[in-house]
């Protein structure tokens, strides 16, 4: 029992990682058709922000200084680096890889490639006895800081203007600016929502995992894209229902079959999922986008 | 005139759709461009509104506008219906309504409400789920909902039944009582019962302009532009 309960929180926890990768992915290619493959650079700029103020100030604002860092890079890569690309997408595809390469070796350059270690503050290190289960009390916090953002995502989206947008311009775009609305503005605050959920996601899997390291954010980026096919673009609550069941299926194929066999999991997952439902509208979008 | 087209062209994929297109629309009442399908007609409406790339000049009350971006082209008093209604289906009618608000423009709810009654109990609905006929309501009330200087309605019956056919054109009559509209339209008795100006597009080009009585009149005329019989 106490290892079912130890495996599922921390599946869920894994989970509630992907979902703060994945929902920003989701909005960004439901409303620019943007794949942006850059999105793990910035869970690494979170990172290495958060690490790089732990221990100097308290962590609650080496988190939001990882959170802000997030949005800034996002923000600034939108209009500097993609804007001019909207209607060239295979340019597009090339710069957010290229910038996913980049910043990640540039971390590695100032830092070095070895993994650093993340000192948590001591509330978040220790555990919590739970049926028998003494579960890392980090999982709790991921999971949580998962929730608060979907439940800020919904509101966002139903009760903001710019989540009106953003609803719209998902479901067509050209008729949003066709109403007087410069969809660009909505653009950017996506991509700095995105940007700034990446971030967060990059101090938290910091937390998670004990350290960071340059390739962290690739890694789950990888997971993050699964996340976003399997719940579908542009729909918070899918993303979540999948980030959480790739999580768990991860942590539980790892137990239960052998130890590595949960990435291939994940991946079967979305193979399960895209031939049972055939190739959804988000699939073709991307196989549009990169033809 | 509050719009004028001066040698517009479009281009798409290496398909010449507008080959100078030049026309202007009049300051009050209805003025119809025609064709028979595939001339061109959705593509200028488009290039009038910035959402395909042309070249060529446009004028709106005056102002050259064609070097504007969509957003700026609408915000300057341009109410645009499009083929396909193009609502958005997953948002409710109210919500349709929301965004469809201006800045810095009064919202007619009361005209909206008072034309299409049925906008206002149905306002919680997805406005994917309603039919044809309402979904072009909904399309129409958002160029109504501004205080619009034009407004340009592309086939807005367009697959209807021709109850609701008659419904649609009541309101564009009021509609245009208001203000001056561009309409693009097949059904050439709704044409003849709203519009005054007409302007016939074939294979990209202007071939006819003119009053639409007079157009509509000349049966061997019409049969060769439009290519059907008589107007009933």
């Amino acid at each position: 029992m106490s290892t079912l309960v130890l495996l599922t929180l921390t599946g869920l926890g894994l989970g509630a990682l992907y979902f703060l990768i994945a929902s920003g992915l989701s909005l960004i290619f439901g409303l620019m058709d943007v794949l942006n493959f850059a999105h793990g650079a910035l869970v690494t700029a979170g990172a290495y922000a958060a690490w790089r103020l732990t221990g100097h100030l308290p962590f609650a604002v080496a988190v939001a200084a990882a959170v802000a860092t997030g949005a800034v890079l996002a923000a600034l890569i939108e209009t500097v680096l993609i804007r001019p690309l909207y209607s060239r997408p295979k340019d597009q595809i090339l710069v957010t890889v290229g910038l996913g390469l980049a910043l990640p070796a540039l971390v590695q350059g100032i830092w070095g490639a070895d993994a650093r270690q993340l000192q948590a503050p001591k509330q978040l290190t220790g555990t919590v006895s739970l049926l028998g289960a003494k579960v890392p009390t980090d999982r709790f916090v991921l999971i949580a800081a998962a929730i608060v953002v979907l439940a800020a995502l919904k509101l966002f989206l139903a009760k903001t203007r710019y989540g009106l947008v953003v609803r719209a311009g998902v479901e067509d775009r050209a008729m949003v600016t066709a109403l007087g609305i410069d969809v660009r503005k909505a653009f950017t605050l996506v991509f700095a929502i995105g940007g700034a959920l990446a971030g967060l996601a990059g101090a938290l899997g910091g937390v998670y995992f004990g350290s960071v390291s340059p390739d962290q954010g690739t890694s789950l980026l990888v997971f993050g894209f699964v996340v976003v096919v399997i719940g579908g673009m542009g729909r918070t609550d899918g993303v979540a229902l999948a980030a959480a069941a790739v999580g768990l299926i991860q942590q539980f194929t790892n137990y239960y079959a052998a130890s590595g066999l949960g990435d291939f999991a994940a991946v079967a997952i979305l193979a399960v999922v895209l031939l049972v439902r055939g190739n959804g509208e988000g699939i073709q979008r991307i196989i549009r986008r990169t033809a | 005139m509050i719009l004028e087209l001066d040698d517009v062209r479009v281009t798409l994929g290496g398909s010449h759709i507008l080959q100078g297109v030049s026309f202007a629309v009049a300051p009050t009442g209805v003025t119809a461009l025609l064709g028979r399908n595939g001339v061109g007609k959705t593509t200028t409406v488009k290039a009038i509104l910035g959402l395909v790339p042309r070249s060529g000049r446009i004028a709106f009350d005056g102002d050259q506008v064609h070097r504007l971006r969509t957003h700026e082209i609408v915000c300057r008093g341009i109410g645009y219906a499009p083929e396909d209604r193009c609502v958005f289906a997953k948002l409710t009618v109210a919500e349709n309504l929301t965004l469809a608000e201006r800045r810095g423009s009064k919202h007619a709810y009361d005209l909206v409400y008072e034309l299409f009654p049925e906008l206002k109990t149905r306002g919680a609905q997805a406005a994917g789920t309603l039919s044809g006929g309402q979904q072009q309501m909904v399309a129409i009330a958002r160029t109504l909902l501004n205080d619009n200087r034009l407004i340009v309605v592309d086939e807005p019956t367009k697959g209807l039944a021709p109850k609701v056919v008659t419904e649609v054109a009541e309101v564009l009559e009021r509609a245009a009582e208001r203000v001056p509209m561009l309409l693009v339209e097949q059904n050439l008795a709704l044409v003849r019962r709203l519009a005054g100006d007409g302007v016939v597009l074939a294979a990209g080009q202007v071939v006819h302009r003119g009053p639409v009585r007079d157009l509509l009149e000349d049966a061997a005329l019409t049969q060769e532009l439009l290519g059907v019989g008589k107007a009933a």
